[in-house]
């Protein structure tokens, strides 16, 4: 029932177009070679073009449809292109912390466009859901629609048919037919057929009566192979989201701090930063820079610590060093899967405050110094002998809160209030001071001792990237065999040439799935080289 | 010091050589039913002449590559004019391995006059050697653009052949809906000569015209200032809301629709207004001149050849040129830019916008493979991919910042 008979008496399967055997378009009358049937798999049988009813069959056919395919790849372009008519949102220029911030960014950077563009969700194209929904599109198609085609095309290669139906000749883009006179030698004209065709090299099949000549077969599996790579490619893209896959962490370390990765057993200390400028003499050319210079590096000489005894709950970290180095641009620090990226910086940022304390009624003598770490203010330092130093309160990003109290908007040391309390003649004697903005406010009208205020530490906070990708390489794989395959389909193509001799006449046809031009070239040899007495209809012409 | 000045030598002998190559080469093809020549002769012989001019021009773009990359320390793809200048280097070489294999004088006759534009375009920017910054210290910044450029090189030829089978198999008695898109064509790409003679002329002349904005806005340090917008071109038209500080050679016409608001958009707008005055002025006046539309004029200088050729030679071109591009401007990209910023890919416009160019010939290769697009629609598609290249280099790197715009005009 299922089964298709060809009148040479083979039986084809259902949804086969030419006979499997000989080649004779079956259930179709093959009057003009429009009509023929597509070439492409030799008319195999193929899942698309059979099942057509059930729900399940339209999705597989909507997805196996090179029209679709290239449909969706356009709407990704166009969607693409229009994404970066202004910047998404995270290469926003400015500070936009809140979702308000970032709106008013659009419309004030960019006018009436930019709040559509911000309206229709633009901002975030790239991560949104109808985007990433195109992108799946693309990868089931991929997948479909080489499913839908490689056994087709395993069937097409594999099989080449020699005697062929004159009506599959006929059927041929390049066809051609002559008279063969009476007394002609058909063995010897088939033999010199052959070997022009193979020295061109085509590899040659042969019967008593036909020659069918190939070259470039394994061509035609390119784009399999780069469709493969670019599902692997997809699919390394996907594997990010599996635990343990990827990694995105981003710390800021500032001089002499060590500091854990989150999700890392890991620790970072930064022991130096330093950006470096190009000096005039190593440029190649004097510039003008207009007062400003060009970066040559910015580098974190960082010490990266692993702690032993990460996982077990409530232990005290125990770190091991387990590499040291500088961290630069371009050359991120590498401990397995975890990379290290130099990625941005803070510089001359306030570390430390510092102080000496005068004897104002003993014209100014020095008493001490006191330093303050801004991060880890010690609450009492002796400076000298029986005076010490007390930090009585200390806010990092001073502000007065609402309720008329000190507060602090940050925890970062950007604008510093400390209260402090000297105490001298071995506690017999106290001074109440704050430091804040540059100033020393003191609590008494004539107090004993002062405070000079000294150049404050100034310490660089570098901002280091972590990242784990352990799809890299599968990613990269990917794109490798993208390129074989790419470069499979391209650099050679698929060539089939048949001679054929049929009751007093001589049939040629020829078939590629691309460059017609260049095969053709190659047929006009072939008839010129063996004398073969045809004229090769032109079907090929492109058409303007 | 010595080696840039030879450097720079070296690029403005290539330059002239290549526009003597052009007129040589329009020379061949146009000059071949003068009377008393045997046409084939004819452009057998000057085509041969202008062939080896693009190939002393192409030793000599060589020898500025080698002397600007040893001066440089780098290889002289890390700004705009570096790199357009490489691109033209790759043109030209594209042409060069087409044309080996190939041997077809008029492919010549357009991807010469194609060099000297993008060499003529490459000009208009800063020519300084500047050191590099840390991101672009890495080897990948040499094997990463040198790749994609080579890629756009083989593209581009893919272009001036598809070009040409338009211009060769258009029927020009009558006016058509092809004819129409062809002139466009050629006018956008007269547009672009346009945009380099009046940016490069107004470069040298320092005629900037300023205006201030009237409106403040916050600047990087946090302070609010009024926003200053420099014209290099003569002002058409003016920023909304905003007065001249500094007149240029003339006042302006209008004020740019309120709409447009951003800082720059109304200085863009100005330079496109003058590229489409421009390109469109010179157009007229060859039309003026040949008295039929520009295509119908330049159709008989291909009227002998080929169109199928002219068909495979843009398929070959596109077909060669996309695994290059893809390896250049895709995957080498990726893999720079993991080693550099910790991600192989972040959606920065440079880098959709070479993803755009990829997906764009990608349709063209399933098309033409599995829907038969040959001939005049796989023309039309490799004429539009070029522009789509032109919008990435031109429109992207000028109009659209990123991480990857490079410092320039
Ligand atoms: C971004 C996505 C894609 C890229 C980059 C891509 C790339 C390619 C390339 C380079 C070729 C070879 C062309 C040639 O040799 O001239 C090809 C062929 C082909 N592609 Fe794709 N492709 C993509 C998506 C798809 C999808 C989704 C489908 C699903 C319908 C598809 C179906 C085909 C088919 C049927 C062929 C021809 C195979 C043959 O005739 O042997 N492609 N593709």
């Amino acid at each position: 029932m299922d089964q298709r008979k060809c009148e040479c008496g083979h039986t084809n399967p259902v949804g086969t177009l030419l006979c499997e055997s000989c080649g004779k378009p079956l259930n179709v009358e093959v009057h003009e070679q429009t009509s023929f049937p597509d070439m492409r798999y030799e008319g195999m049988a193929r899942r698309s073009q059979t099942n057509k009813t059930k729900v399940i069959d339209r999705v597989w056919n909507f997805f196996s449809s090179v029209k679709i395919a290239i449909g969706i790849i356009i709407v990704i372009l166009v969607a693409s292109a229009v994404g970066t008519i202004f910047p998404q949102q995270m290469y926003i220029p400015v500070p936009v912390p809140t979702e308000a911030d970032v709106a008013r960014f659009y419309t004030e950077s960019y006018g009436t466009l930019g709040t559509i563009f911000y309206g229709l969700g633009f901002h975030n194209m790239y991560s949104s859901w109808w985007f990433v929904t195109l992108l799946v599109m693309l990868g089931t198609s991929l997948v479909i629609c080489s499913l839908d085609r490689v056994v087709p095309l395993y069937k097409a290669l594999k099989k080449p048919r020699l005697n062929q139906h004159k009506s599959f000749l006929k059927g041929q883009k390049l066809f051609a037919e002559g008279e063969l006179a009476p007394e002609a030698d058909q063995e010897a004209i088939l033999d010199a057929s052959a070997l022009a065709l193979k020295e061109k090299g085509y590899r040659i099949f042969r019967t008593e009566r036909a020659i069918m000549a190939e070259k470039g077969r394994f061509s035609r599996w390119g784009p399999y192979i780069n469709h493969i790579g670019l599902i692997l490619f997809l699919v390394g893209t996907l594997m990010r989201s599996l635990p343990g896959f990827y990694l995105d962490e981003y710390v800021w370390v500032r001089e002499g701090q060590t500091m854990a990765i989150p999700n890392t057993p890991y620790y970072i200390k930064n022991e130096n930063y330093t950006t470096e400028y190009w000096s005039e003499d190593e440029m190649p050319e004097q510039l003008e820079l207009k007062g400003g210079a060009i970066v040559k590096s910015y580098q974190t000489d960082a010490i990266l610590y692993e702690n032993k005894s990460a996982g077990v709950p409530g232990k005290k970290p125990d770190l091991v060093e387990v590499q040291k180095g500088p961290i630069v641009v371009n050359h991120p620090m590498v401990q397995d899967s975890v990379y290290i990226y130099q990625s941005g910086v803070q510089e001359m940022q306030l570390g430390a405050l510092n102080f000496t304390v005068v004897d104002l009624k003993n014209n100014k003598k020095e008493i001490g110094l006191i330093k303050i770490d801004l991060y880890n203010p010690q609450p009492e330092q002796t400076i000298a002998d029986g005076f010490t130093v007390r930090i009585l309160d200390y806010f990092p990003d001073f502000i007065m809160g609402k309720d008329g109290k000190p507060a602090t908007k940050t925890n970062l040391p950007k604008n510093p209030m400390v209260a402090l309390e000297l105490i001298g003649e071995n506690g017999n004697y106290n001074e109440k001071l704050v430091y804040l903005e540059g100033t020393i406010l003191t609590q008494k009208k004539d107090p004993r001792y002062g405070l000079d205020i000294k150049m404050p530490d100034l310490i660089d906070i570098a901002g280091l990237n972590v990242r784990v990708d352990k799809a890299l390489p599968l990613i990269y794989f990917g794109s490798f065999i993208f390129l074989a395959g790419v470069a499979i389909g391209v650099f050679w193509q698929h060539r089939r040439v048949w001679v054929q001799t049929q009751e007093g006449s001589i049939l040629v046809a020829a078939h590629t799935n691309k460059n017609w031009f260049g095969l053709r070239r190659e047929v006009d040899g072939l008839v010129k080289q063996a004398e073969l007495p045809v004229t090769i209809e032109d079907k090929t012409k492109a058409k303007a | 010091m010595q080696l840039i000045q030879l450097s720079d030598w070296l690029l403005d002998i290539a330059f002239l050589l290549y526009v003597i190559s052009s007129i040589v080469f329009a020379v061949a093809v146009t000059g071949k039913n003068w009377a008393g020549r045997d046409p084939k002769q004819h452009e057998g012989r000057y085509g041969r002449i202008a062939y080896w001019l693009a190939v002393i021009g192409f030793v000599a773009q060589t020898g500025y590559v080698v002397a600007r990359w040893i001066a440089g320390g780098h290889s002289p793809t890390s700004n705009m004019f570096e790199f357009m200048a490489f691109l033209d280097y790759c043109i030209i070489l594209a042409y060069l391995i087409i044309y080996r294999i190939y041997k077809l004088t008029s492919i010549g006759a357009f991807v010469l006059p194609l060099g000297v534009i993008m060499l003529a375009y490459s000009y208009v920017f800063p020519k300084e050697i500047t050191p590099l910054i840390p991101s672009l210290q890495s080897y990948w910044l040499h094997i990463h653009v040198t790749t994609a450029a080579l890629g756009e090189g083989i593209l581009a030829v893919g272009f001036a052949a598809g070009l040409m089978y338009l211009i060769r198999t258009v029927p020009q008695h009558i006016s058509t809906k092809s004819t129409k898109w062809l002139e466009i064509v050629l006018a956008v790409v007269l547009m672009l000569v346009g945009f380099i003679l009046m940016d490069s002329t107004f470069a040298r002349m320092d005629q900037k015209t300023v205006f201030e904005m009237k409106k403040e806005e916050m600047n990087a340090v946090g302070q609010k200032v009024k926003p200053k917008v420099e014209y290099i071109l003569p002002a058409i038209v003016a920023p909304a809301d905003s007065t001249i500080i500094k007149e240029g050679p003339m006042s302006p016409l209008f004020e740019a629709p309120t709409w447009m608001e951003g800082k720059d958009a109304a200085r863009k707008l100005n330079t496109m207004l003058w590229s489409v005055l421009t390109g469109a002025i010179l157009y007229g006046g060859m039309r003026l001149i040949f008295r039929k539309r520009l295509g119908a004029a330049i159709k008989p200088s291909v009227e002998s050849v080929d169109p199928d050729l002219l068909d495979e030679i843009s398929y070959r071109a596109i077909s060669i040129g996309y695994p290059v591009f893809t390896l250049g401007a895709l995957i080498f990209a990726m893999i720079w830019a993991e080693e550099a910023w910790g991600r192989f890919w972040g959606w920065d416009p440079k880098e959709v916008w070479a993803l755009v160019v990829w997906l764009f010939y990608s349709a063209y290769l399933h098309l033409r493979l599995s829907r038969g697009w040959i001939g005049a629609k796989s023309a039309w598609m490799s004429v539009i991919g070029f522009v789509i290249i032109l919008i990435t280099l031109v429109v992207v790197n000028l109009v659209i910042a990123g991480l990857h715009s490079y410092a320039g005009v």
